[in-house]
This record gives C-alpha cells, structure tokens and sequence, in this order.
C-alpha cells in the first residue's frame, strides 16, 4: 500500500500547525475523513435530502436506498448474515448501552455475573456497572497479565454457569492489545453467556468476521474508520435482537399504533426510533468503500509495520517507557510516558511542533490504575500515517526530553 | 525548529514550583477539604483551608497532575495565605481574567509569581489545569 498517495485524499493533513507540517498522531480518538466520505456526504445534502421510509416522493426514495445501501455495505463489511442484524446508532456508546438497557436488564438476575476486563474503555465498564445495580447481578473483572494482555487461565476459570455476559474490547485503545476474542467467545458459550465485542479499535484496523468470532453482539464506531462522526454500528444475532426489546420509542420504529398500545417495526428498524443518522449512515458506506478499496488486509499489515518501526524508534530514547504488549500482539497504538515529565506537558511541546497527540487517561481510569499511571501519552496510527511521521515523533519526543531536562 | 512558545508557557518560575512545590501537605484538625479534578485529563488536587475570621489562615495542597496544574497550585497557597477571604476570591477573578488573556489591574493586590503563569492563555488547552486550584480554593472559601 502506497501511503503517500493515500494520504493525498485527505486534505485535512496537508496543513501546517505551529508553523511545522501537521504530524497526526490521535487516530484512536478519531481518525480523519478522505475526500469519497467527504464528497457523498456532500452529494447526499446537495441532491438527495429527504426523510426516509416516508411518503412516496422521488427524492425520498434516493435517500432511502443511499441509506439501507449503507446498511448492507456494513453488512458486508462484517459479514453479518442479513442486514436484520445491523442496526445503525450514534456510535459504540449507544450500541453498547442499547443491549446493557434492552438485553441486561431482561435477562440478569441477582446471582448472575457480568464480566468485563480492566482494559475496558468507559464506555464499556459504565453500561455494565448500571445494568448490574439495575438488576441485582455482580460485575466482575478478568486478570490481566503484567504485559497488558489478557490471562487465559484466569478467564477459562471464571467463566461459569453463573456468567450471563462476557463484555470485552477487541482491541484496547490504550495498550493496543488485540483480545483472543474468538477463543473467548467459545468459552463463553460453553456457558451459554452471551459476548458483547467493543470493536470501537478493532473495526478500523482489522478484518472483521461476525460469523467467523460468533460473538453476539459487535458494537463499532464510523468516526475511527474515516466515517462521520454521529454514527456507529450494533452489530447483532438476529434471534437475540428478535427477543429484545427497543429502547428508544417514537417515529420511524413503529407499525401499528393505537390509543394505550403499539407494536414495533421488524428487524433492524425496530431499534432506530426517530429520524436517522442518514448523512453519517452514508458517509459510513463511503468510509467502508475506502477501506475496501485499499484492503483490510494491506491495512493491517501497515498498521504492523508502522507499529513496529514506532516501538523500535521510541525504545531508542533513553528514560522512555512504553506501556502494554509486544508489537505482534498489539494494534497501531504507542501508549508511553517520558521519565519526570507529565504526559500534558509531553503533548504540548509535541504540539509546539506540530506533533498531535493524546495524554490523559484516555477513557480507561481503572486502567490507569492498574498501570499505576495517573496520565499518559498516547501515538496511534491509521492508513495515513507513514515512518516520517515515526521519526518527526521521535526526534520530536527527544527534544522535549532536552527542554525538559533544561528548565527543570 | 524553535521553542520560543514554549518557553513562554514554562518559565524558570513555574518550573522552580513544580520541583519545590510551596504549601505542600495537609492541615491538620478541623480544615476545610476540596477535592477537585479535571475529568478530561486526570489531574487531581486536594485543598486543605484554614479560614478564621473572614481570613485564609493557613493553605495547603495535595495532588497529581502536570508541571502547570501543581505549579499554580503551589503559587495560589502562597497567594492566598494571610488574605481577607474577599481578596483571595478577587485574585481570582483577576487569574480567570488573565487566563482569558484580559488586560488585568491588580490594584493594591500583589500577584508576584503568579504573573509567570500568563503565558497560558496562549495554550487554551491548558488553562483548566491553570485554573484548577484557584476554582478548588473558590469552592472552599464559600463551603465556610
Ligand atoms: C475501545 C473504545 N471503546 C469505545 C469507545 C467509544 O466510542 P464512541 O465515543 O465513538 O461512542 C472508544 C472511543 O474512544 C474506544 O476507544
């Protein structure tokens, strides 16, 4: 794959910050979105706006088939069986909450467990402390070894016929750590417990499988794979969605409404009260298009590359220290701390030189707990990136090293 | 590649209080405690306030966060210290304004070091480190 050219469609990129050439490094929050995502997003409000599922007019039906056309990019995106099974929300948050309100609350009972591990992002740890204090369950936590990867043994012993859900994250946005999520999933059902995937880091980087994990539920979000931002994926099995219920009611989700009682629209709408998210579902198809287009194999294979050279480039710097597992198990993500200097401090000289990216506790505090860090600093990379973005970091990380080392 | 903005954001004075923080610790007995953080990056202070007579008798501070936040807390303890309550939440009122970038009249207040920590207002995304202790202190003062 030719990164360069690559990054050509992303103009966003092509701008100077601090007076140096912009060096993104913060996909892992959100990624940037190339001129086809831009363009349909474009081309969707020029010529087509209109509501959909609704009256009869030309310019409705365009919106209506750019919309369930999505539907089915997604579709095959992930391979789910039907397009019943992808429901279209505001991003992982919702699709998360969606089955921790719809799915937990229905089938928990006092006596049940709910298992999540400690790399969770809160997103999926807060759904679940709700549903358990909802319900009267207990959440638990599996292990993590010292590396940031999950114990298997640990996990093999936990699940039992009490566990109901295995909520975990395929890859996590802190450690980049990819879970064995397809062994979990087997061990799981072995219990009957369902598994819910946090795929918010997985989808942009790595091929999914619905069929092939055969988790129950995948919950991924638009804006970290060179979407929109506003809308996500519930990713479900169709005989678990037939049996939930919805959790937002009003327009759009319904079929027959009389006086005291109404029945619910069939598969995927059921779960899409209100107006949809039409623009973002489209921009999410042209996202999907980009991706395939370059291939999600070629992605992953870069992603390993640059994740490579990043860790060999970074260990070069003296009193850095890098948090989670070895390069071959983990995702494009670099989570690290530069000995007596604060991660703030870190990004705000990196961005003095045009350098973005993250510190803080990243949506993980239990996390950072279990690192023992209040903070940290945190480079993840995407399609665009190449390995002078790798060595501006460096050099750059070196001189804040120096700067810091001076004032102090 | 030059750090001239850079050096105006951390000069010598408040890295000199992150390293030597001033008024570090807790009171002891019955002092008023705020805890407060800034849940968008983790840093965390704990204000201890010894208020008697419409005065901030004593002032100490705990925490963990970057060379900005400690730094502007050490020098707000200093600050504030000996202050008539009605002062103190002045200063900061004039901090909040310097931080917004306001041209400020201290009038008979003495904001010595604190002045270092105008550079900030350059960096907006630092100025909820900077202002951390100061909305710790307000919250404290008004709990009396
Ligand atoms: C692992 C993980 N899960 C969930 C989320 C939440 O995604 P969103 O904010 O798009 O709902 C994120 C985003 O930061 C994430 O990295």
């Amino acid at each position: 794959m030719d990164a360069r050219s690559i990054r050509e469609q992303f103009p966003i990129l092509n701008q100077e910050v601090n007076g140096h050439p912009l060096v993104y490094l913060d996909s892992s929050a959100t990624s940037h979105k190339p001129l086809a995502v831009l363009e349909a997003v474009d081309a969707y409000y020029r010529n087509d706006n209109s509501n959909v599922h609704r009256g009869v007019h030309t310019l409705g039906t365009r919106a209506t088939d750019k919309y369930e056309g999505a539907r089915e990019k997604v579709q095959q995106f992930i391979n789910a069986r039907s397009t019943k099974e992808v429901i279209f929300t505001r991003g992982t948050t919702t699709a998360i909450n969606t089955v921790a309100h719809s799915y937990a609350r229905a089938n928990l009972e006092p006596g049940d467990e709910v298992i999540i591990t400690p790399m969770e992002h809160h997103s999926n740890i807060i759904p679940w402390q709700q549903a358990v204090k909802a319900t009267g369950a207990t959440l638990k936590y599996f292990e993590l070894h010292d590396d940031g990867t999950l114990n298997m043994e640990d996990v093999k012993k936990s699940i039992g016929p009490q566990t109901k859900i295995v909520a975990l994250t395929h890859v996590s946005n802190v450690l980049g750590t990819i879970n064995p999520i397809k062994e979990i999933v087997e061990l799981a059902h072995r219990q009957n417990a369902v598994v819910l995937v946090d795929g918010a880091q997985g989808a942009p980087h790595l091929k999914v499988d619905v069929q092939e994990i055969d988790c129950d539920f995948y919950c991924f979000s638009g804006h970290k794979m060179c979407g929109p931002t506003g809308i996500g994926i519930l990713y479900g099995k169709q005989e678990l969605l037939e049996e939930m219920e919805p959790v937002e009611f009003g327009g759009e989700m319904i079929d027959f409404v009389h006086l005291y009682d109404s029945t619910w629209k069939e598969l995927p709408w059921k779960f899409e009260g209100g107006t949809p998210i039409i623009a973002g579902a489209i921009g999410l198809g042209a996202a999907i298009d980009f991706l395939n287009q370059i291939g999600m194999d070629e992605i992953e294979a870069h992603d390993q590359k640059l994740t490579n050279y990043a860790m060999k480039r970074m260990r070069e710097i003296e009193g850095l220290e890098i948090y989670g597992p070895a390069a071959d198990k983990r995702s494009a993500v670099v989570t690290f701390n530069i000995n007596g200097v604060h991660p703030h401090d870190t990004a705000t000289a990196l961005d003095s030189m045009g350098i973005a990216v993250r510190a803080g506790h990243h949506c993980a505090q239990p996390l950072m707990r279990w690192l023992n860090a209040t903070a940290t600093a945190r480079a993840s990379m995407y399609v665009y990136n190449t390995e002078d973005d790798i060595d501006q970091l460096v050099s750059g990380l070196t001189r804040t090293k120096e700067f810091f080392g001076n004032v102090f | 590649m030059s750090f001239d903005n850079l050096d105006t954001l951390y000069r010598q004075v408040i890295m000199d209080h992150y390293k030597h923080p001033r008024n570090r610790g807790k009171l002891e007995g019955d002092a008023l405690v705020v805890d407060m953080n800034n849940p968008t990056c983790g840093d965390r202070i704990q204000l201890h306030l010894e208020v008697e007579d419409g005065k901030v008798k004593d002032a100490k501070f705990d925490g963990e966060g970057c060379s900005i936040s400690m730094s502007s807390a050490s020098m707000m303890t200093q600050a504030v210290k000996g202050k008539r309550v009605e002062d103190a939440l002045r200063m900061s009122e004039l901090f909040s304004d310097m931080m917004l970038g306001k041209e400020i009249d201290s009038g008979d207040l003495e904001l010595g070091d604190i002045e270092a920590l105008q550079g900030v207002a350059k960096f907006p995304a630092r100025i909820k480190c900077a202002t951390l202790a100061w909305k710790a202190m307000e919250q404290g003062v008004e709990k009396k």
